[in-house]
């Protein structure tokens, strides 16, 4: 296999006395899309938020790219290409869907301290941002505020900022969540392809998507990785039968 | 597809030039004390504009721009009492009494002092940072009363009103127009600066600043320069105010005066250019229609001001223009 992109070693994190992480240990490697699968409450949404930085291990390491994750903050870790989004989406809730992405094209084109130039008439931010909501089918939508997108479009808008940020890697929190059939339908399309642009540590519920997409499984209980193999040794894994899987049957 | 004027741009005309027409009518009819009552409502309006950047695009409620006021108060304020007395600045340097210097040393002085003092407070938010704004402002407002050298608790006279290259600084009307010249020249600063890709990641940063981090923008830095550019801007307002007045004295510093700098945005309309300048202009007419009837002027502002709070929450403007859409 190709070196890691994400290595993952020991992590630990706890909210007091509950083990939200327990001694993690996971690889993202080039060109897969590795789901993260577990009930609620596993601690998956808490393992995002370790490696994006939002939240601050108590031990183990990250390493990205190479590089050690330690005491770099969140938008240190965006702009060397960890590209995340929101179980619940998270947008400037007053900027319309174009000024999301947007943002997100400012950023990766550099420094914010540019005091002069209005971005609404600034064409090298406005045309690759269009281009990335067409990609996820949102162009129509362009000048809508985020906070009157249906939420189906918010979750569309969230993978269009991940993408405008050109990453080395997505951290997709259940980008499913709360979409109609139609709408992961496209979506798993769509993330199928992704996948060669940048590896994708995916989180989802929904196991048709999930098995449909992963190159390899990892299984998430108590905050434990209990199994992680490929999709098939994973579906007839006992553990994950009776840990996980058997509950949603 | 948009109009040709949108309604908001409208009102801004409208408002400027209201501001400008009453001074000039006034001036004509030898009423000087309209074109005072003018000239401090452009320089309240030009504090507030300052104060937007920050609490307006930033969302940050600095209860401590008082001291940014007061501190370019007092440079114009100490510049004049040096050259005066003609003793020498720090370091043998001359004072002068040119404004274009006395407003460069306030923007600077202003900026010094709000880059250590925005950099501890923004390491807190909400409550936190409204509460330690208001300290550092109070920590400046004693110093300023227990210091003998520049009046204390009396303030410091300014005996003769600073100057201004090619312009009678002592005429009512043309001391007016460099003001509003000022106010002007500070909101098309805003201007620019709210449509940039500084402002975007700023008002962004207000909207959800886990949003702005998630693309790689960390929203400390861009409120620091926020805070900074927004203190620069007051401490000018606070330099010609300090010249209207003839006089600077700690009550420029006290948290009142921060205190009328927030209502004044939130009545004209937070985050919206013409918003301190509508704020300004109701405020002071207030203030003078009221205050000559009742001491209790305030009382009938605080209602207004609960009406606006509960009701209108975009202020006059957002009353008058509706609400803001960005793009
Ligand atoms: N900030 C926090 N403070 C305290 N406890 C937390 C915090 N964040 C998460 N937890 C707890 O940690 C555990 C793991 O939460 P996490 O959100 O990571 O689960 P998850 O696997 O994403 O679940 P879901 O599938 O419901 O999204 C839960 O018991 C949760 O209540
Ligand atoms: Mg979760």
């Amino acid at each position: 296999m190709a070196d890691p992109v994400l290595e993952i070693r020991e992590l630990r994190k706890s909210f007091g006395a509950l083990k939200a992480t327990d001694g993690v240990n996971l690889d993202l490697v080039p060109g897969e899309i590795h789901a993260l699968i577990g009930p609620n409450g596993a601690g998956k949404s808490t393992l995002i938020h370790l490696i994006s930085g939002s939240l601050a291990p108590d031990h183990g390491t990250i390493r990205f790219l190479g590089k050690d994750m330690n005491g770099l903050n969140m938008a240190a870790r965006a702009r060397l290409g960890l590209a995340r989004s929101f179980q619940t989406s998270s947008l400037a809730q007053e900027f319309s869907a174009l000024r999301n992405v947007m943002l997100a094209i400012q950023a990766r084109q550099g420094s914010s301290l540019r005091f002069f130039r209005p971005v609404m008439r600034d064409r090298s931010l406005i045309e690759p941002s269009m281009e990335m909501l067409e990609k996820v089918d949102l162009a129509d939508r362009a000048h809508v505020p985020a906070a009157e997108l249906s939420h189906g479009e918010r979750r569309q808008l969230e993978i269009a900022i991940a993408l405008a940020l050109g990453p080395k890697a997505f951290l997709l929190d259940e980008p499913m969540a709360g979409m109609g059939p139609e709408g992961t339908r496209s979506l798993t399309e769509f993330l199928d392809g992704l996948r060669k642009e940048a590896p994708i540590l995916l989180v989802e519920h929904d196991m048709d998507a999930v098995f449909a997409l992963a190159d390899r499984i990892s299984v998430l209980v108590y905050g434990r990785v209990i199994a992680s193999g490929k999709v098939d040794e994973i579906r007839n894994h006992p553990e994950v039968r009776r840990a996980y899987l058997g509950e949603s049957q | 597809m948009r109009p040709a004027l949108s309604r908001e741009a409208t009102v801004n005309a409208v408002l400027a030039l209201l501001l400008l027409a009453i001074p000039l009518a006034a001036s004509a009819a030898g009423q000087t004390f309209y074109v005072t009552l003018a000239t401090r409502i452009a320089l309240l309006a030009l504090a507030a504009v300052g104060l937007n950047i920050a609490l307006g695009l930033g969302g940050l409620v600095s209860f401590g721009h008082a001291a940014f006021f007061g501190l370019g108060g007092y440079a114009a304020g100490i510049m004049a009492t040096h050259a005066f007395n003609s003793e020498p600045l720090l370091f043998g340097l001359e004072a002068s009494t040119s404004m274009p210097v006395i407003w460069l040393v306030a923007a600077l002085a202003c900026g010094v002092a709000a880059l250590p003092i925005g950099a501890v407070s923004l390491r807190t938010t909400g409550v936190y940072f409204i509460m330690i704004t208001l300290a550092f402002a109070q920590m400046i407002y004693y110093f300023a009363i227990s210091w003998p050298a520049y009046g204390g608790e009396d303030g410091l006279p300014i005996y003769v009103r600073n100057s201004f290259p090619g312009i009678n600084t002592a005429t009512p009307l043309s001391y007016f127009l460099l003001c509003y010249g000022m106010l002007i020249l500070g909101l098309v600063l805003f201007r620019f600066l709210r449509d940039s890709r500084f402002g975007a990641a700023l008002q962004a940063a207000r909207q959800n600043a886990t949003r702005l981090s998630a693309v790689g923008i960390a929203p400390f830095q861009i409120r620091l320069v926020a805070f900074v550019i927004s203190a620069m801007i007051t401490g000018v307002a606070g330099a010609l105010l300090a010249d209207l007045n003839r006089f600077v004295s700690p009550s420029m510093l006290s948290w009142h005066m921060s205190g009328e700098l927030i209502v004044l945005i939130i009545l004209g309309g937070k985050g919206r250019l013409f918003g301190p300048v509508a704020g300004a202009m109701l405020y002071v007419l207030f203030e003078y229609a009221l205050g000559s009837y009742t001491e209790r002027w305030q009382l009938f502002l605080g209602l207004i001001l609960l009406g606006v709070v509960l009701f209108a929450r975009g202020g006059l403007l957002g009353l008058i223009a509706g609400r803001e859409r960005h793009g």
